[in-house]
């Protein structure tokens, strides 16, 4: 492999990992307080790149095809998906979370299938263009051109999850998060509002998943209705490989996912076609030898 | 007044799904009394903390607490009025630190002056706590941890503490450091209500006992009084070690 080959494949994987991250943490994050696989959360980074594109659209005639105008997008939708996600808990999840196990995956199956399928009935299935005026201008290393907008890509991603880790480890609301994760009993009697807290979980962990799909929208040009199956399902995978429940484990998970497939897929003698190959033969990896993760503890069951 | 009732409850009754745990209990507990609640394994004396905490709700009866109808309150609104649960088993926040443990204890509150100086307060009571402060809570030992426990509980700035075997699965001189903390904060000014299945150690000193079995209030009196009667207690306890 030539240097100039690690690195391209260093920096796309570097971009794609800062997506998965920002999905598999929203993934985690809810998998720790309420220990559901929540299924809707690839079809909320699928509507969450939507709304980003409707209000780009919609701001771009004041504001042109710029980072101003993806900078609203970004944070408008993470603002309005932040807000599904907790509607969606509110009026899908709670009624069932005392319930057995299966009813609560059942209902986020049913989630996931109410979202993708809307997206479809709304946009007919259509690609849409995400045209941005970004620029390609950037540094070269070696014969690698890096653009300044895959930098602020991975930049931007990595300070939504600094302030995410921040949040949750030195303030009285990410404690409490980290705490129902915990044990939920055990917070209400620190007068803990389990409900509000679970609510501000999935208002995060939402508008993070809002925040990569803007992104990763603006920076692949289009967005489709089911673009967010497979990456929900890639976001679960760096979820499991980081340690699913813990915040630093699903930034690395999603990181070293993207690497794996970058790097895996520029192999001699395997095409870029099998870099999910890559990324399902490390989970059922991970699976087998190693459940809890790179980061994660073993959850032990409470009656 | 030093006679005020500021927790009582009034015929309440508790069911688990189709079983029925609580079948009418009535008690009261005195401004700055030590009051125990005592029993036999599965006699329901958790059951009644935890409905008196709103942890389950009450099926019927009435719930008060410094003279306000409490039984339909929700669990986690109690803590800051002052009614704080020191839950069985410790159920302390493992993978946390204990400082962290401690924020949690006084999460309602938003004076951090006054926290720091509720967590002072806690480290002087328990030094352990301060010197380990940094470490994750499921480091420490059993004893340790029902003193993290009852130290969180105090960062809520109780009035009443409901305490659930303190005791439990501690060897005898743990027990005895234990206590010897339950009756300092009694005489700090906490009230407390100790469910205990060792009479013997919460006899020694509680103002006031009863006697539960099977959810029902089976014999009630002065500690003192109680305590003389092994007879009686050892006939619904059953046999039970000092």
């Amino acid at each position: 492999m030539t240097f100039d080959l690690v690195v391209q494949q260093l920096a796309n994987g570097l971009i794609v990992g800062s997506f998965y991250a920002l999905i598999a943490l929203g993934y985690s994050m809810v998998f720790g307080v309420i220990k559901l696989l929540n299924f809707a959360h690839g079809d909320i980074y699928m509507t969450g790149a939507f709304v980003g594109l409707v209000v780009f659209s919609a701001v771009g005639v004041w504001l042109g095809n710029g980072w101003l105008a993806v900078v609203c997008a970004l944070l408008a939708s993470m603002l309005v998906v932040g807000l599904l996600g907790v509607i969606i808990e509110r009026f899908a999840y709670r009624p069932v979370r005392n319930a057995p196990r299966l009813s609560i995956l059942i209902t986020a199956l049913g989630a996931s299938m109410v979202l993708n399928g809307g997206a479809l009935a709304l946009t007919g299935g259509r690609h849409f263009a995400f045209n941005t005026d970004l620029g390609y201008s950037g540094i070269d290393i070696s014969a690698v051109h890096i653009t300044y907008t895959q930098m602020i890509l991975v930049a931007s991603a990595l300070i939504l999850m600094g302030g995410m880790q921040t949040f949750i480890s030195r303030t009285m609301y990410g404690k409490a998060m980290r705490a129902v994760s915990i044990d939920m009993g055990a917070s209400r009697l620190m007068g803990i509002d389990v409900d509000r807290v679970i609510a501000l979980t999935f208002f995060m962990g939402s508008a993070l998943a809002a925040g990569g799909g803007v992104m990763a929208g603006a920076y692949y040009g289009s967005v489709h209705f089911f673009m967010g199956f497979i990456m929900g399902l890639k976001a679960f995978t760096a979820a499991v490989i980081g340690g699913i429940g813990s915040v630093p484990g699903a930034m690395l998970g999603g990181l070293l996912l993207g690497l794996l497939e970058s790097f895996g897929s520029s192999l001699p003698f395997v095409g870029s076609e099998w870099r999910d190959v890559f990324v399902f033969g490390a989970l059922i990896l991970f699976l087998v030898f190693k459940p809890t993760g790179i980061l994660g503890r073993s959850v032990v069951e409470r009656v | 007044m030093d006679t005020e009732i500021v927790l009582s409850a009034d015929q309440i009754v508790t069911r688990y799904g189709s079983v029925q745990a609580l079948h009418g209990v009535s008690l009261s507990v005195k401004r700055g009394q030590v009051v125990a609640l005592l029993g036999a394994n599965g006699a329901g004396k958790s059951t009644t903390l935890r409905t008196l905490s709103g942890l389950v709700p009450a099926a019927s009866g009435t719930v008060r607490f410094l003279g306000e109808d409490i039984t339909r309150i929700a669990a986690h609104r109690l803590p800051h009025k002052g009614l704080v649960h020191v839950p069985e088993g410790r159920r302390i926040f493992g993978e946390m630190t204990i400082r962290e443990n401690l924020d949690l204890g006084s999460f309602t509150l938003r004076d951090d002056t006054e926290r720091r100086r509720r967590m002072e307060h806690v480290f002087e009571i328990f030094p352990i706590l301060a010197r380990r402060q940094h470490g994750d809570a499921r480091n420490l030992s059993g004893g340790e941890q029902q003193m993290l426990a009852i130290g969180r509980a105090l960062m809520a700035g109780p009035k009443v503490l409901l305490l659930d075997e303190p005791s439990m699965g501690l060897a005898p001189q743990m027990i005895r450091e234990v206590m010897n903390i339950v009756q300092r904060l009694n005489r700090e000014g906490v009230t407390i209500l100790l469910v205990e299945q060792n009479s013997k150690v919460a006899l020694k000193f509680a103002d006031y006992g009863y006697v539960l079995e099977a959810g029902r209030i089976v014999l009630e009196g002065p500690g003192s009084k109680l305590a003389n009667d092994e007879a009686v207690i050892s006939a619904y306890l059953g046999n039970v070690a000092a």
